[in-house]
């Protein structure tokens, strides 16, 4: 796969379409990413399971609700027996090889989903507040520590957000629903609308 | 007269002045008022007619509570009816105007309804259930619509709301609902503790009744020591503060949704909306809502100009605006003399306080007979006259339930009134708490041993300060020093006898929204209705928009007394959320206009747009219905794109397609139990039709499954049924088949998909540059190869919705655009058009093929429509089994999938047209089945229908009749549901 075009990102289209006159949002949004991501599923708590994660993506797996980091490597945790890797895109598809290698007859299920999700980054200092006018769960710095991560819905959506540092946290959702998710962000955090002076 | 006092007003800034109109006059008002203070600032005391008999109507209250003073707000697109004026700022250029009257406030057509009252006995409690009940038919056509429009309050607005609205969620140990002293003690307290607390307040101030009443508090005015003590909450990091934000509503589990009212003082601040919605999860609530003054119930006491004896001492201190100038106060309390004192230091002359109590000799009433004051207890307003407004009350000795004495008249422009206090337990009953009467104070109060209870089974709400019905600023703050006077037990009293005709208590208003008295309340009463709850219905007390603030206790007093029956055996209604209305935009949220529901998107979408797609809902997606091309209708481009896919070739976005990974040592054990069919007897690389059904035996999906690897498939399901057919295979992995080692993955996303279908589909491909060979003999009917198409990577479905030669294409979605283009520039030459979802069904159609949720209602099982060869008859279970072999599902009279021609074959049978038994002059016919999908088939030339029909599998050549209108019937042949190309031929080449 690797030697195909450059696939194109979910809203390559829609954000070049963006008016220029749009007032600077409260949040930087930026949904151009392009990653390589691995659904995998089976037994968090085994060992091959944790060498499988680390053969992949070079991390260690996350405990309940968090993710973690390197670079553009992450491992976020989804369900007690899912979890969500990162990597690059063009790498997805040899890092699934090396899970199903490494996992052997272990029952597991690993997927390149890269193409599956939408994933915007947001940062500033008040993504937390933005995100809880949608997410039932507390966005607050006591309620969502750097490192927390969640399954959640907000928008309507389906939604998995978690923060890697103060002010920097990443969103995904179904790609399908980009659209409707960006545009949700962006009239959300519109000047004006903050709750919190 | 009402006026503005030259100088005072705790709230207001008279260095900003506001103009604002009131029915089209210009008003002057100061930043800070209320527009009911300031209407009364300009001697605006006439503010509303009343509901049902248009009596003139004036300000009671100063906050949440006011019954009376509701006007049209705003205008156009931002009007808005029902607005209570004592709880909206006000701001410049707000235009305001009163409701319910005809041609004006002053001249209202509909007070002949209370003329018409004094002389019938009309509009009491049930009239409109006694009185229009014959004829029958006349009360929907006549009697109600003229009753609703005589009747209504305020008007709907008819424009789009401009504004924005929007959710905010927040989590917190400790929610304290109410800014006065009780609740600014609570925060405090619990902050000090390190808890996070959120404190709110409905107006938009701190401070509640402290700012007014006098008291001091560790050597402070009550003002200074709100405003040291919110300074030191505000230092907090683990307190917020908010005011504007009414706590509406307490919910199961701690949930208690805010309604901050955000710029309706700043109207139209770009980007800011207008109301915001808190929903909290709070460990603990607090409710720290206060208390309610009671009217007192007298002759004409509804009269303007007469008001809360609060109200009336709240205008003077927060607003600088004297109500009346010559004034009585009516009480049953010592609180009340507060008013008195306060009003007469403002200028207004005191013409008497009376006090129904034989005696009144607490501090306030001794402060009062020092200032000069006359005081006259044991007396009572028999009835209070004037037009628009109040200008003399008669009085006389209350004894018991009779007025004696002398006829005595007081002349007089402010009537303040003061029945006790009911503490605010609204937040304390919606989920569950209970009241206890307390019988020497007059008013239910929380029971702390029965509050409502969380998940753990343990309180989650407490009140404080005037809302647990502790009343005085000493017993509410046990820890400060308060200076405040003491007094003295108020005496119950729930109506005021008068004299002649005022005898009866029909002027004696209980519920001034409602237009609800006393003589209504007893006449319920002697009519049989014992339960409170009946009685409101019946009189539709406490049933207004402000739910009985003001009149629910002195109700059901009433209701009690005319049972014989102590208050507590009678009890309240039941509390419900909001405490009081909140917007519909708040509910919503952002939820509206294009955010109002999410819409899934393929990659492709944009090419649609910018093609000519007539954009059709399915599930969450949009996909074009048809492409049209300049000049086209719809008609003529599904025409021309089933043609050309018959013809030549088509292309159709299949991205939508259900895609659902099953992975696992049991993945086949798992699939023969979820499909009718065997599926773990499919070979690496073959696809297989499969139908689900749920545990009744219904069909509830179908779609391709592939086997993609030794222990793994690809289940495809209809486009809107991939998320319920993910739910339904986890369901019953995680609750029933756990010991079965399966994993599954909702793929949907992942994959951009292709369907080229047509004589030219292999050409194509071939065409675009594939690396895996096409023809027949290496890529069968339902096989399935991975590869590259003109360089990307792919995997290839040879399967067939459409009966022809064609190749479904999944590609990673991030590669499906350029895919689309590559074949659509390979196939430019053999003619390929795109062709969207009515060409898909009509092709699918001329092939017999159903469609889930057209052939399928959720009562219609495979068997019926003659799927015998997917149902499994080897296996020993599937899901829907058992239920199939069920007397019902086997009966030979079901009605089973059958196609339909109709006589006159150009003309297209209506889709859902009833068959019928036998054709009858009258609409009541048995019927024996219905048309389920109806094309008109531009390869065949005619129309073309599937149906279900009772029997049908057994009557192929039959004529039936449609009914299609009264005395209307259309002639249709059973034929072979397989119109086109029943040997398959086109399709295996």
């Amino acid at each position: 796969m690797s030697e195909a075009a450059t696939p194109v990102a979910p809203l390559a289209v829609s954000s070049a379409e963006e008016p220029v006159h749009a007032p600077q949002p409260l949040i930087g949004i930026d949904p151009t990413g392009v990653y390589g991501m691995i659904t995998l599923r089976g037994d968090l708590a085994s060992d091959i399971f944790a060498a499988a994660v680390d053969e992949a993506v070079g991390l260690p797996v996350p405990s309940t609700l968090t993710v973690v980091s390197d670079g553009d490597a992450r491992v976020v945790w989804m369900s007690p027996d899912e979890v969500l890797l990162f990597t690059s895109y063009g790498e997805a598809d040899a890092a699934v090889a090396r899970i199903d290698e490494q996992m052997g007859a272990e029952h597991h299920m690993a997927l390149n989903v890269s193409d599956a999700r939408v994933v915007i980054r947001l940062t500033g200092d008040r993504v937390g507040e933005v995100l809880a006018k949608g997410a039932p769960c507390d966005c607050s710095d006591h309620g969502f520590p750097i490192g927390t991560a969640r399954r959640t819905h907000m928008a309507g959506l389906a939604v998995a957000f978690w923060r890697l540092d103060t002010d920097i946290w990443e969103i995904v959702a179904l790609r399908s629903y980009a659209g409707h998710l960006l545009a949700w962000l962006e009239q959300t955090a519109q000047p004006g609308a903050e709750v919190f002076s | 007269m009402a006026e503005r006092l030259a100088q005072g007003g705790l709230l207001i800034d008279r260095s900003q002045p506001v103009s604002f109109t009131f029915n089209g006059e210009t008003l002057q008002g100061f930043e800070g008022d209320t527009v009911a203070s300031a209407l009364l600032a300009n001697d605006q005391v006439l503010v509303g007619r009343s509901f049902k008999y248009h009596r003139p109507r004036g300000i009671v209250a100063s906050g949440a509570e006011e019954p009376n003073a509701l006007l049209g707000i705003g205008e156009g697109p931002r009007f808005e009816p029902n607005q209570r004026a004592t709880t909206t700022e006000l701001h410049d250029g707000m235009v305001t105007r009163s409701q319910n009257h005809w041609p004006s406030l002053e001249t209202d057509v509909g007070a002949l309804n209370a003329w018409l009252a004094d002389k019938l006995p009309v509009f009491s409690a049930g009239f409109y259930y006694k009185t229009f009940l014959f004829p029958r038919i006349a009360w929907k056509h006549v009697y109600e619509p003229f009753i609703r429009t005589a009747a209504g309050l305020g008007q709907a607005p008819s424009e789009k709301d401009p504004d924005s609205y929007e959710h905010f969620h927040w989590h917190c140990e400790v929610l304290v609902a109410g800014g006065g002293i009780a609740g600014i003690a609570a925060a405090r307290k619990a902050a000090d503790e390190g808890k996070r607390v959120l404190l709110v307040e409905q107006t938009a101030d701190w401070g509640g009744r402290a700012l007014v009443d006098g008291d001091q508090i560790d050597g402070q005015p009550g003002p200074d020591w709100i405003a040291a003590q919110i300074a030191a909450l505000q230092a907090m990091p683990n307190v917020t503060l908010r005011t504007r934000a009414m706590a509406a509503g307490q919910y199961d589990h701690g949930y208690v949704l805010v309604y901050e009212r955000v710029s309706d003082h700043r109207p139209g601040l770009p980007g800011t909306p207008r109301h915001r919605l808190w929903r909290v999860r709070t460990s603990e609530t607090v409710v720290a809502t206060g208390a309610i003054e009671r009217p007192l119930t007298f002759a004409n006491n509804d009269l303007p100009g007469v008001m809360l004896a609060s109200a009336a001492r709240d205008y003077v201190s927060l607003f600088g605006v004297l109500p009346g100038r010559k004034v009585v106060v009516y009480a049953n309390n010592d609180d009340a003399y507060r008013t008195a004192l306060t009003l007469r230091q403002a200028g207004a002359k005191i013409a008497a306080v009376l006090d129904v109590r034989a005696q009144a000799a607490g501090d306030l009433p001794q402060q009062a007979r020092e200032a000069g004051i006359l005081v006259r207890t044991g007396t009572g307003i028999a009835k209070a006259m004037g037009g628009k407004r109040v200008d003399e009350i008669q009085i006389g000795t209350v004894e018991g339930d009779t007025m004696t004495g002398r006829e005595e008249y007081i002349p007089c422009d402010l009537v303040c009134v003061s029945g006790g206090w009911s503490p605010v337990v609204h937040l304390w009953s919606h989920c569950g708490g209970k009241l206890t009467w307390d019988s020497e104070a007059a008013m239910f109060r929380p029971d702390a041993s029965r509050a409502p209870t969380g998940d753990n089974g343990e309180a989650m709400a407490r009140c404080a300060g005037a809302a647990d019905g502790v009343m005085h600023t000493a017993a509410i703050l046990p820890d400060a020093l308060v200076e405040a006077p003491a007094e003295e037990p108020l005496q119950p009293h729930w109506f005021t006898p008068s004299r002649g005709k005022y005898a009866h208590g029909t002027k004696h208003f209980v519920d001034f929204q409602n237009d609800v008295t006393a003589a209504d309340v007893r006449l319920a009463a002697r009519e049989g209705y014992e339960s409170v709850e009946h009685t409101k219905r019946y009189t539709t007390l406490g049933m207004a928009t402000d739910q009985g603030k003001t009149s629910n206790i002195n109700g059901l007093a009433l209701l009690a007394e005319a049972l014989g029956k102590e208050i507590p055996e009678v009890g309240t209604t039941t509390f419900r959320p909001p405490y009081t209305p909140i917007s519909m935009g708040a509910i919503t949220g952002s939820a509206k206009g294009a955010l109002f529901k999410a819409v899934r998107q393929t990659p492709m979408h944009s090419w649609h747009d910018a093609n000519g797609a007539d954009w059709e809902p399915v599930g969450d997606w949009y996909r074009p219905f048809c492409y049209r091309r300049a000049g086209e209708d719809r008609h003529a481009a599904v025409e021309r794109e089933v043609v050309n896919a018959r013809r030549n070739v088509g292309m159709l976005d299949a991205s939508t397609l259900g895609k659902i990974v099953v992975k696992g040592p049991d993945a086949g054990k798992f699939l023969d139990l979820l499909y009718t069919n065997m599926m773990s007897t499919l070979k690496q690389g073959r696809c297989r039709y499969g139908l689900m059904c749920t545990e009744n035996g219904f069909l509830f999906d179908d779609g391709v499954v592939v086997r993609t690897g030794p222990e793994e498939f690809l289940c495809h399901t209809t486009s809107g049924g991939s998320d319920r057919v993910h739910a339904w295979m986890e369901e019953w992995l995680q609750t029933e088949w756990w010991d079965l080692q399966v994993y599954t993955a909702n793929v949907t996303d992942q994959w951009a998909q292709i369907a080229v279908a047509g004589p030219n589909a292999r050409k194509v491909l071939e065409g675009a540059g594939c690396d895996v060979p096409l023809d027949k003999g290496a890529v069968k009917f339902m096989d399935y190869v991975e590869g590259t198409l003109a360089g990307y990577p792919v995997r290839i479905f040879r399967i067939s919705f459409s009966g022809e030669l064609s190749y479904e294409i999944a590609t990673p979605a991030g590669y499906g655009m350029v895919l689309w283009d590559a074949l659509r520039a390979s196939g430019e030459p053999h003619g390929i058009m795109p062709y969207g979802t009515e060409a898909l069904h009509i092709m699918r159609a001329e092939k017999g093929f159903i469609m889930i949720g057209d052939e399928t209602d959720g009562t219609v099982t495979p068997q019926d429509l003659g799927l015998f060869f997917a149902i499994s008859k080897k296996k020993t279970d599937y899901i829907g089994k058992r239920a199939q072999q069920r007397a019902d599902l086997i009966r030979h009279d079901r009605k089973q999938l059958v196609g339909l021609m109709a006589e006159d074959k150009q003309v297209v049978l209506p889709d859902g047209a009833h068959a019928v038994k036998r054709r009858r002059e009258h609409i009541a016919m048995a019927t024996i089945g219905h048309v389920t999908s109806t094309y008109y088939s531009p390869t065949l030339g005619h129309s073309i229908a599937m149906g279900l029909v009772e029997s049908g599998l057994s009557r192929r050549g039959e004529w039936i009749d449609f009914s299609t209108g009264p005395g209307e019937f259309m002639r249709a042949q059973i034929v072979d549901p397989v119109f086109y190309d029943p040997q398959g031929e086109k399709q295996n080449v």
